[in-house]
């Protein structure tokens, strides 16, 4: 057995560059301004603009190409503070006068927030499948990378292979040569080492899949079930722009945001009997709905009876069943009004771009690596003594003589305890 | 010292054993011996068996998680209330009243469910100033109860049947009145609501009987006879400086505990500057929780409460008297005496006696002492009690002669509790009609006719007047659960009124108040003060009859029984509340039973022996009590402090099946042995003899579950008198224990934790329990049990160690040290996560299931935890508890509770996962699942809100925004909770005011925790002698200078709050 430990060795060092290959392609893939731009995008701009079309505003898909926006300079000029800009400037006049609107400033965002968001912007124009949510765009080019070079050294391994047989096969036929008396090689698939090998290999990628997949229990990263009625957030706060809280109006009172109940719809569903103005709708199927038969139900829900509107009495309303979306474990407290009133967060941040969506899918993953990581990254607004920060941080002496003392920049929810166990789990 | 202070038998009887057993703690078979009698290593194939089990376990697991995970509905409100918002707690102003127990509270209601019970701060003023009661606490279970009536029944062929509605159970019954004839009698405890008064009296031709399960007639008559009228006062503990109480536990059960507890404890707090507080003496035959709470406490046979009286009204008006004849007993009614009389004007007598003419000589020495219209109040006399015997008795005599046609019974229940419950039981059969407006089939509604079920009280209108010009208002919190309706609407159609109960209470008290704008205001509040205008003065005249009465009682020789209620089970009444059976006797520490408590000396007597075995098995013997005719068998209970030949048992227990699976069979009914003498009852029977059966009854005791390793310094007590002579006893002794630290440390700081400081760049919470307020009363744990979904695990569980109470109070005896039987006092030490600063649980986690936050809370996280016990093993407080079986139902495997491995749990705990019991859970607490451990979190998620209420109001903390469940149910305010980096809160205060008496509890382990206790001071004269106290301090600073480096000493003294600290260099 004297070729042995020269093969092992080597095998052992092809192992070594497969994985590392593997392992840096991943960082490499991850890398970069795009997630952090990505947060700061959902953040900051979702509510209004969208990448491929356009809403609110328009749709930020090449923005660089146009007007003097590759100077990112320009660009952070007129985010501070689009009004002042736009009193010198006539494209984004002109915008306005098309949009209708005025783009809200944000003085916080600083140079490499404009260079994150644009590169977010890039990577989610290019690379965008037609259906896709941007979410699954990096892990998709990681693994298609991590193929190539998958085969790549899978190919090498199996010459590497053959050549050490070749190899071990001359010898003997050498040795039998020159006359020297050796065993018999063993053919390859009945050599122990290579069984282990194999075995091992075999554990690690069960294991990392048994692993992965037991992580991901329970998370229901893209979930979209059918609801009792077809009620598109499309055509409710995207088109007809009606604000979140409108409906969902305990988010900023309670922990629950709340459906809301059958007599906030019949609010304006009392008047609004027919959808005829709106685009087609269509389901996940691609059939295409009838909205005046989606109103139709919930008249039924709420016996009405569009003929006799003045008849209807809002206590006979039966519940509609609404499949919950997004659900946590029952271990986990969540707080909307933390988060949308204290926090500032967009809805967007966490439900994507609900604007966009007809039946509401869930974007984000909504797992605990995923909540930390936005506690680490999001920034606490310290300023106190202006209007736009909260009172109660005036506690943390510590850490506003840091900021003045510019030992640290700003607070973020971690250094306020945000990733602590039991601001969560109690 | 002289004292000893310790908590079982067996640590005073048997000290070595009692330690070996210590070692052992943790100790607990496997369950694998039921494979194999050898044992787990020993068995035949452990390594095969373990591997199926492992094999099992993962494909189970597996099988069970990869499931597909359910589709879950969100179901909005059809059509929403207004001002209602899902995950927002409301709380109503309203009233717990029961059997003329009143407290005013608040009750949370979440998403429309009544979940808690808070104090009523409102109601302060002019009320009790707040506080609850364990039971007030745990009335909120009792909406949820499975027992309760669900309909109208009407008894046919001995069963009950449904009367579909109530417009046919009015119209069944009036008829039946009608061919009932005879007189209509109302039988009900005691009626504080002025409303039902009046509905009562315009009731025509009605007779109304009131009937206390309690009696305090003796009381009512002697008042009567004294001039006051058949009432009682206004009672101000916090007036008096020297309170003296003849066998009255007014700061558990007697008449207004929560009321008494709180004024009492405004004389127990102790200025440091100032040094006085008031005196409590105590005059008992078994030792009651106020006994325990008693400066100075003397024992006497129960019978000759009277005599003690007599002698003690002799004493003050300088006369002799001959008729106690123990010397040490003859003392201390001297001292009593001069004491009394030095505070004429502030001082206070209450008797628990229901002897007329004791209460008779009891009123003439608080007349002598100046009492009345000082700390005895007759402006504004109390409503809580109002039944007198003799009409009761007049009651079942009409009864038996056939005169009563219709008899109506609302909350009284005499066939359970009326010491001759045969001669009513008898009567009752001879009553045409009987109607019984209960609300769960208790033993007198089972033998009536018809029952239409109450509301309970969380779901009623009403009101109460429990003083004379304040009435308390009830409004519903939640719509009836069931089809019950108001007693009082049933009393209203009988008598040709039509109205509902509410609208005739809305309109009675708009009348009343002035506009419904008032009245909306009054329920808002809860409470409506009028002026005090009543007015009695004390007349002589019966004093003399009183003193010869009670010359001529026959002296007791042999065993006496005395009947006493306990804080959890009360007169029974709530005996189906797992809650209250799980919660240990304040004394005892016992659960779920009562039980004979003896003297150690009758032990002896009876041949038991108090040993290790005794304390540490579950099984305790049985005796047979017999009193005259009646005999019953019990456990016994020794404790210490007990008069040699008195047994005290409570009542309360000995339920019938239809109260609930939690009553049902727990314990005996006792009521029987109550005496009737004459024209009193009374809860104490002469001349009874006990037997040793020789056979074991189990009782779920919990004081003995964890083990200090004999680590009593976690207690510290002093005296009045050594406080005075050296008041830097504690402060000695802190140091002591933290010089044993630097020497165990080779006075190197870092080696007592392996992580760096923690950093609290914004709050810290911290916690001071005063344990000279703390009376031991069980509300803090109830109340702890509501707020943080806590599981009751039932008695099978309590008896294997596996309670689950996150708040436990410590009892510890005070004796001397070579008597245990003379016991000195006792101390009560609530118990919870410590949150230190230097934790030992966190460093033994394996999976960091616990650890700290940077507001100075150990976080327990229970998705976490895989169930090592590490931590438990680790924490020298022993707090943490474990959920060894699926007590909530929380599993994700269904019926994950009867399993053989696990042991088959009580019905209580099947009970309390039921449909309805988890109405009463807390959504914003997790629910707890088989395996994790559990502790104090601080009440984390009432902090929570805390902050982000403030954060939403755009301010800072403010001092009192975030109080723990315990501390609000707290009666004495024992618990002080707050930022400690806030320097204006309540708790920074304290610790800073008390430099003498704060302390953290077993220094010398150096866990830094964040609970103060400050030491409990009994106000007595004895002086505990401190060895070395000159001595020492003054050799302190050079030999501190020279044993740890000066750098090291500065930086442990940083970790420590400054305002405790402070003192030690400055002796």
């Amino acid at each position: 057995m004297i070729p042995c430990k020269p093969i092992g060795k080597k095998l052992a060092t092809l192992l070594i560059v497969f994985i590392v290959s593997i392992g840096l392609n991943n960082v490499f893939a991850a890398g970069g301004d795009i997630p952090a731009g990505k947060t700061l995008f959902m953040s900051h701009c979702a509510a209004c603009h969208q990448v491929k079309k356009d809403a609110t505003g328009p749709a930020l898909m090449g923005l660089e190409d146009r007007h003097t926006w590759a100077d990112h300079n320009d660009l952070l000029k007129w985010v501070h503070n689009p009004a002042a800009y736009m009193a010198n400037d006539k494209y984004t006049k002109d915008l306005h006068d098309k949009f209708g609107s005025m783009m809200v400033g944000f003085p916080d965002l600083k140079l490499e927030d404009i260079d994150n968001i644009v590169a977010y912007i890039n990577d989610a124009a290019v690379e965008k499948a037609p259906a896709g949510g941007t979410a699954e765009e990096a892990p998709q080019k990681s693994n298609s990378n991590a193929i190539i070079f998958g085969v790549i050294s899978l190919i090498l391994a199996i010459i590497a292979l053959i050549l050490m047989q070749v190899n071990s096969n001359l010898k003997k036929m050498s040795d039998d040569a020159e006359g020297i008396q050796r065993p018999h090689p063993v053919p390859f698939y009945k050599n122990k080492i290579y069984i282990a090998i194999l075995a091992l290999i075999l554990f690690a990628i069960a294991g990392y899949q048994l692993s992965k997949g037991a992580i991901g229990l329970g998370h229901q990263h893209d979930y979209e079930p059918v609801q009792p009625i077809f009620y598109s957030h499309k055509v409710h706060a995207g088109i007809n722009q009606i604000s979140c809280l409108y409906c969902h109006g305990n988010a900023w009172e309670s922990r629950h945001a709340t459906i809301p109940s059958v007599n906030v719809c019949m609010n304006c569903h009392k008047a609004i009997q027919d959808y005829t103005k709106g685009p087609k709708l269509y389901d996940v199927d691609g059939n295409e709905i009838n909205g005046t038969a989606e109103i139709a139900k919930l008249y039924d829900f709420a016996g009405f009876d569009p003929k006799k509107p003045n008849d209807w009495n809002p206590s006979m309303a039966k519940p509609i069943q609404w499949i919950k979306i997004h659900n946590l474990p029952d271990h986990v407290y969540f707080n909307h009004s933390q988060h949308v009133r204290i926090g500032k967060v967009q809805c967007q941040t966490c439900h994507g771009e609900i604007t966009a969506m007809d039946e509401v899918k869930q974007m984000a993953p909504l797992s605990m690596g995923w909540c930390i990581n936005c506690h680490r990254q999001t920034k606490v607004d310290f300023n106190y003594t202006d209007s736009t920060g909260n009172k109660f941080y005036s506690i943390y002496e510590k850490f506003h003589n840091d900021i003045k003392n510019h030992k640290m920049d700003s607070v973020t929810v971690k250094n306020i305890g945000g990733i602590e166990c039991q601001k969560c789990h109690y | 010292m002289s004292n000893k202070y310790w908590q079982s038998f067996g640590e005073v009887n048997e000290p070595e054993k009692h330690k070996d057993l210590g070692k052992n703690e943790f100790h607990e078979e496997l369950p694998f011996e039921a494979f194999d009698d050898k044992g787990l290593m020993d068995a035949k194939a452990p390594r095969r068996d373990f591997l199926k089990y492992l094999g099992f376990t993962t494909a189970a697991a597996t099988i069970a998680a990869s499931c597909e995970v359910p589709i879950k509905k969100a179901i909005p409100y059809a059509n929403k209330p207004e001002n209602l918002i899902p995950g927002v707690a409301k709380y109503y102003a309203t009233t717990y009243v029961q059997e003329g127990d009143v407290v005013p509270v608040l009750a949370k209601v979440r998403d429309g469910r009544p979940i808690k019970i808070e104090e009523n701060e409102l109601a302060g003023s002019a009320y009790a100033q707040g506080g609850t009661s364990a039971r007030t606490q745990a009335s909120v279970l009792d909406l949820y109860d499975m027992y309760r009536v669900k309909y109208p029944l009407h008894k046919v062929n001995n069963k009950f049947e449904e009367v579909p509605t109530y417009e046919q159970a009015d119209k069944l019954i009036m008829d039946a009145m009608k061919t009932a004839g005879g007189s209509v009698v109302l039988l009900t405890s005691s009626i504080v609501s002025p409303t039902t008064k009046d509905i009562i009296a315009k009731f025509p031709d009605l007779k109304h009987v009131q009937y206390d399960a309690i009696s305090y007639s003796g009381m009512l008559l002697a008042n009567e006879a004294c001039g006051f009228g058949r009432k009682l006062p206004s009672y101000h503990f916090d007036k008096a400086k020297v309170i003296v109480s003849l066998g009255a536990d007014f700061l558990g059960t007697w008449l207004s505990p929560v009321e008494f507890a709180k004024g009492y404890s405004k004389g127990r707090k102790i200025d440091e500057k100032v040094l006085s507080m008031s005196k409590h003496y105590h005059f008992e035959g078994h030792l009651s929780m106020t006994g325990s709470n008693a400066d100075e406490r003397f024992i006497h046979r129960p019978s000759e409460t009277g005599a003690v009286a007599v002698a003690l009204l002799n004493a003050i008006n300088g006369a002799g008297d001959a008729s106690i004849a123990d010397a040490k007993l003859k003392t201390a009614i001297q001292k009593v005496a001069g004491d009394l009389k030095t505070n004429n004007g502030a001082a206070l007598v209450v008797c628990g006696s229901n002897d007329k003419n004791v209460q008779i000589v009891v009123n003439a020495i608080n007349q002598a002492i100046g009492a009345f219209g000082s700390t005895i109040d007759w402006s504004r006399p109390v409503n809580y009690r109002q039944g007198v015997e003799t009409d009761f008795a007049s009651l079942i005599a009409d009864m038996e002669a056939g005169a009563v046609g219709t008899l109506l019974i609302y909350g009284a229940n005499p066939v359970y509790n009326y010491y001759d419950a045969a001669k009513f039981t008898a009567a009752l059969q001879k009553v045409k009609l009987k109607v019984s407006f209960t609300e769960k089939i208790d033993e007198t509604t089972e033998r009536c006719d018809y029952i239409l079920p109450n509301h309970h009280y969380l779901e009623s209108w009403g009101d109460a007047e429990p003083k004379a010009g304040i009435t308390c208002f009830q409004q519903p919190t939640i719509f009836p659960l069931f089809k019950t309706r108001p007693f009082q609407t049933s009393l209203l159609r009988w008598s040709g009124n039509n109205k509902e109960y509410a609208t005739y209470f809305k309109e009675y008290w708009i009348q009343k108040l002035g506009t419904e704008n008032d009245f909306d205001k009054a329920l808002q509040v809860g409470i409506v003060e009028n002026e005090a205008n009543g007015n009695a003065a004390f007349s002589d005249g019966a004093t003399t009859a009183a003193v010869t009465a009670i010359g001529g009682y026959k002296k007791a020789s042999g065993i006496e029984v005395v009947l006493y209620e306990n804080v959890s089970v009360g007169t029974g009444l709530q005996a189906g509340n797992p809650w209250l059976q799980e919660l240990p006797d304040p004394v005892t520490k016992a659960t779920w039973d009562n039980y004979a408590l003896i003297s150690m000396a009758m032990a002896d007597k009876l041949g038991i022996k108090l040993n290790v075995d005794y304390e540490y098995y579950p099984g305790k013997p049985l005796i047979k009590v017999k009193v005259g005719s009646k005999e019953i068998t019990v456990p016994i209970f020794a404790i210490p402090g007990m008069q040699a030949d008195t047994i005290a048992i409570a009542v309360g227990y000995g339920r019938n099946e239809a109260m609930g699976k939690t009553a049902a069979g727990v314990g005996v009914n006792v009521y029987p042995l109550a005496v009737n003498n004459g024209t009193t009852i009374e809860y104490l029977a002469t001349g009874a003899t006990v037997e040793n059966l020789h056979k074991k009854y189990k009782i779920a005791q919990t004081q003995i579950h964890n083990s200090y390793e004999n680590r009593v310094e976690a207690v510290r007590e002093t005296t009045m008198a050594t406080f005075k002579k050296y008041p830097n006893v504690i402060p000695k002794f802190r140091q002591e224990l933290q010089d044993a630290y630097y020497k165990n440390s080779n006075g190197d700081f870092r080696r007592a934790t392996l992580y760096p400081e923690h950093g609290q760049p914004g709050i810290k919470w911290g916690m001071s329990i005063d344990m000279n307020s703390c009376t031991g009363c069980n509300a803090c744990v109830v109340a702890c049990h509501a707020e943080n979904n806590v599981p009751v695990v039932g008695k099978s569980e309590v008896m294997r160690f596996h309670d689950m109470h996150w708040l436990r109070i410590d009892r510890y005896f005070v004796s001397d040290n070579e008597n245990p039987d003379d016991l000195k006092g006792v101390v009560f030490q609530p118990m919870l996560c410590q949150h230190c600063d230097n934790a030992p649980c966190e460093n033994v986690c394996p999976v960091a299931a616990t650890n700290h936050s940077s507001e100075g809370l150990n976080q327990m996280i229970y998705n976490r935890c895989v169930g090592t016990r590490y931590c438990e093993n680790n924490c020298p407080y022993k707090v943490r508890r474990f959920n060894w079986a699926d007590y909530t139902g929380a599993d994700s495997f269904p019926n994950n509770q009867d399993q053989k491995i696990v042991g088959v749990l009580d019905p209580a705990v099947h009970e309390m996962n039921g449909d309805l019991a988890r109405m009463v859970l807390n959504p914003d607490v997790t629910v707890r699942s088989r395996g994790v451990m559990e502790k104090c979190s601080f009440c984390v998620q009432k902090l929570q809100k805390a902050k982000l209420d403030a954060k939403k109001e755009n301010r800072v903390l403010a001092d009192g925004d975030a109080q723990t469940a315990c501390q609000l149910a707290c009666p004495t305010d024992a618990i002080v909770f707050g930022n400690v980096h806030d320097e204006n809160s309540a708790i920074t205060k304290i610790r800073k005011d008390n430099p003498l008496r704060g302390y953290y509890v077993l220094e010398q382990l150096h866990t830094l925790p964040n609970v103060t206790y400050l030491a409990k001071v009994r106000n007595t004269d004895e002086v505990m002698e401190v060895k070395d106290y000159e001595e020492q301090e003054n050799h302190e600073g050079g030999e501190k200078g020279n044993e740890h480096p000066a750098g090291d000493e500065k930086k442990a003294d940083s970790t420590l709050p400054s305002a405790i600290n402070s003192t030690e260099g400055g002796h």
